[in-house]
């Protein structure tokens, strides 16, 4: 399972927190508008019914009340609002809305009580206030209580916190985009970084010097000390490689000279065979200790770079006249096709030579006795070719990405030895010079191997 | 044939049953078995008729039951009947916003309120069709060939140098039995205190009392009366005829205006047809129908500016203070004391 990504996770924090603060706003907004209105139209309401209750008079006979028209006005005017009103004397009602809702608890002459009832199919806010009255020379007490709907602040409360939602939506969905964006500005660094370290080569294993920011430097560090370290064990493994490569080579170089020495000598002749079978072995395993020090060394400088001027055409001649000898004895040929310019590359001139060294000796180790090895030199647009023809086996229907694995060798190779080393050590060559490396069988028998390498300037 | 009549007989007796409030009149328009829209009106019949009738003609297909009853009639049948209408229309702006503020009236369709000033209307509840000045009617032959009174102290110095011209010759409204009076005197109150000299005027010379402006307006007509007070101008527009040699004379210190208001109650059986009926009475078409039959009894803001002693009552829960039963004993006891002189 992978982690959850660090970019959803960023954006969605961003947005349930955007989203927190639009809902808290919406509800800010509207429970102090209610409240705040609600303080205000309270006070009203209350001044209202306590002038109405100043206006009761007691007269002959009972009380007089003169219900001001504009107390009423006022009181509907916000929001065109609906008005109840009763009025008890003695307990008992004597005018307005008889059946209007009583108060919860009864209250006191300097104490209005404000209450909320439904009444009518609507939601009112009361208030009642408490006064006595002289009635013939007794004191009555009187209750005065007024209600009104209280849509118009309603309304006026929810469009405030309508418009604060709309506010709240507006900073949501602007968040949305925006953590988007600050996702990506944040997270870009590390895709930088992520991309210069998987710019480098297979076998690029310097420190990473990529800038970075501060919270990932310690993962830059981490993988610097990382690759240091494997750098490090593969010096090792390269060095021991080529430690034990050239520890076998001196002994049997000593083995093979002295079998020599030792068939000059021999008189019966299963002796003399035998120790051609063990000069051959020698041999093969001296080939194959080069071949394996030959390809530490290609990793080992593949990775220094070197640049030096390669002068083609002499190296290919030097390397045709060292393996004449080798050619000689099984009667073979080596034929050289140079042209009159000089054609150079720019590269690490042991590599290349261990590259044309392999190919001619795979030439000459699987061609028939009495055939001939071409070396020819051109110049292919840019490039140096190089070819390398032989009249042997070809290549056994392998193909040349298979035949390029280390320690892959084909199913034609019959009695001949070798370590399946040498078309890596041709392939590795090419690419770390930049240039290219083709296998192809000729339709007439045999193998051509081809090399190119940019041409410098 | 009999058999018919008697069932016709039959039919009409079980309508004038079914209203458990006094009616003063009914007529149907329309076809014969077209759904009916039901209208209780306190406007005479004859008023309505034209509206009635050009409403029939855009609408072919429906009919109108048109009932008129007293301001009274029509509250008390809407909120103690509880009488199914589908519109309600009075001249008691208190008693029709009371019926809207004790929950009896039903939401009117937005297109209706909204093309509505806010003076015209009281929530989605109440809406006013039309504006109607309270006028003084005067006998040209009683002024003697003085000009008119223009305010109310005009009318008390009048009434009180010619005793004998006036005496049991004035004609007003008896607050205590009609709604629209005692809302007027109520509003001449609440503007001016001139009210309780002209009622104690008016006492002296043994005014008359009448439930309605018709009442009045016939008075004058066939000569009993010589001073109308308080009239609704329209119905003086619409009765008085050519020649009467009776003036409309517009208070200039205030002339009170009412707003004919109507509602659809919230138990009407087809409100819907209520709501066109109304639509149309507001449109153009139905305000100049009305202007045609009231002589220019419509609303028309513009007639604030160029009359500015014109003052609408205010459609608003103002109106209901005066409703306050102990309010209205003490008013009318103060207005009998007035009136009734030792």
């Amino acid at each position: 399972m992978r982690a959850p990504s660090l970019r959803r996770r960023l954006v969605g924090q961003l947005i349930v927190l955007s989203a927190g603060l639009a809902i808290a706003l919406y509800v800010a907004v509207r429970l102090g508008a209610e409240r705040a209105s609600e303080a205000t139209l309270d006070g009203i309401l209350g001044a209202a019914t306590s002038t109405i209750a100043e206006e009761l008079r007691s007269v002959e006979g009972g009380a007089e009340l003169d219900l001001s028209p504009g107390t009423f006005s006022m009181l509907a005017a916000m929001g065109e609002e609906r008005i109840f009103h009763r009025i008890d004397i003695n307990g008992l009602p004597v005018t307005g809305y008889a059946d209007l809702p009583l108060p919860p608890r009864a209250p006191t002459a300097l104490q209005p009580v404000f209450y909320d009832a439904e009444y009518r199919d609507a939601d009112l806010r009361l208030v009642a206030v408490a006064r006595s009255l002289m009635i013939e020379n007794r004191a009555a007490p009187v209750l005065v209580i007024v209600g009104q709907t209280r849509e118009g602040q309603r309304a006026i409360a929810l469009g405030l916190a309508n418009r604060a939602a709309a506010l709240g939506l507006a900073v949501f969905l602007f968040a949305i985009p925006f953590s988007l964006l600050s996702a990506r500005t944040l997270l870009r660094p590390i895709g930088r970084l992520a991309e210069a370290v998987g710019r480098r080569g297979g076998h690029d294993l310097r420190p990473v010097r990529h800038p970075a920011p501060a919270e990932l430097a310690p993962l830059v560090d981490q993988l610097n000390a990382f690759i240091a370290r494997l750098r490090q064990t593969l010096a090792q493994t390269e060095t021991f490689i080529a430690e034990a490569a050239h520890h076998i080579r001196t002994p049997l170089a000593t083995l093979r000279s002295e079998a020599e020495m030792a068939l000059r000598q021999a008189g019966d002749e299963p002796t003399r065979t035998r120790l051609r079978g063990m000069i051959r072995a020698t041999e093969e395993s001296a080939r194959s200790a080069n071949q394996l020090l030959d390809h530490a060394t290609v990793l080992f400088r593949a990775d220094q770079k070197a640049q030096d001027r390669v002068d083609l055409g002499a190296m290919a001649r030097a390397l045709a006249d060292r393996f004449r000898p080798t050619a000689d004895l099984k009667d073979m040929e080596i034929r050289l096709s140079l042209p009159e310019e000089r054609l150079e590359t720019s590269g690490d001139a042991v590599l290349i030579e261990a590259a044309l060294r392999n190919l001619i000796d795979n030439a000459l180790k699987y061609s028939p006795a009495d055939s001939t090895v071409e070396i020819s030199l051109v110049d292919d647009l840019g490039y140096a070719r190089i070819e390398v023809t032989d009249r042997g086996r070809g290549l056994g229907g392998e193909t040349q990405a298979a035949l390029a694995q280390r320690f892959r060798r084909g199913p034609n190779v019959g009695g001949v030895v070798g370590s399946g080393l040498g078309l890596t050590i041709v392939s590795e060559t090419a690419t770390a010079m930049g240039g290219r490396f083709a296998l192809a069988e000729r339709e007439e028998g045999g193998t051509c191997a081809t090399l190119w390498f940019p041409r410098s300037r | 044939m009999r058999y018919a009549l008697v069932s016709a007989l039959a039919l009409i007796l079980s309508v004038a049953q079914a209203w458990g409030f006094e009616t003063e009149a009914e007529r149907h328009f329309g076809p014969e078995g077209a759904p009916q829209i039901r209208v209780l009106a306190t406007t005479d019949i004859a008023f309505f008729a034209p509206v009635a009738e050009a409403f029939l003609a855009e609408n072919p297909g429906l009919g109108i039951q048109y009932l008129q009853a007293s301001s009274q009639s029509v509250s008390q049948a809407v909120d103690a009947e509880g009488a199914a209408f589908d519109l309600v229309i009075s001249t008691a702006m208190d008693l029709q916003m009371k019926l809207a503020n004790d929950g009896f009236a039903g939401a009117l369709p937005p297109d209706i309120v909204q093309r509505l000033p806010g003076w015209a209307r009281w929530r989605d509840r109440l809406v006013s069709i039309a504006l109607e000045p309270v006028v003084l009617l005067i006998a040209e032959a009683a002024l003697n060939g003085q000009p008119p009174p223009r305010s109310r102290r005009d009318l008390i110095a009048l009434l009180r140098d010619h005793p004998e011209t006036f005496a049991g010759r004035i004609g007003t409204y008896d607050p205590r039995i009609s709604g629209a009076g005692y809302l007027f005197l109520t509003q001449d109150a609440r503007m001016s205190d001139s009210i309780w000299r002209l009622a104690e005027v008016m006492g002296r010379l043994d005014a008359r009392l009448y439930c309605c402006s018709g009442e009045v307006i016939a008075g004058l007509i066939s000569g009993d009366l010589v001073v109308g007070y308080n009239v609704l101008g329209s119905y003086a527009a619409a009765n008085l005829p050519e020649g009467s040699g009776v003036l409309v004379v517009p208070m200039e210190d205030f002339t009170i205006t009412l707003q004919r208001t109507a509602l659809i109650p919230v138990n009407a059986p087809d409100p819907e047809g209520g709501a066109a009926l109304l639509r149309f009475i507001l449109s153009d078409a139905g305000q100049d129908i009305q202007a045609q039959v009231t002589g220019g009894s419509v609303m028309r803001p513009e007639s604030f500016a160029s009359q500015p002693w014109l003052m609408p009552i205010r459609l608003d829960p103002g109106l209901l203070s005066t409703l306050d039963s102990m309010t209205r004993d003490r008013f009318l006891a103060e207005w009998t004391a007035a009136l009734d002189q030792p």
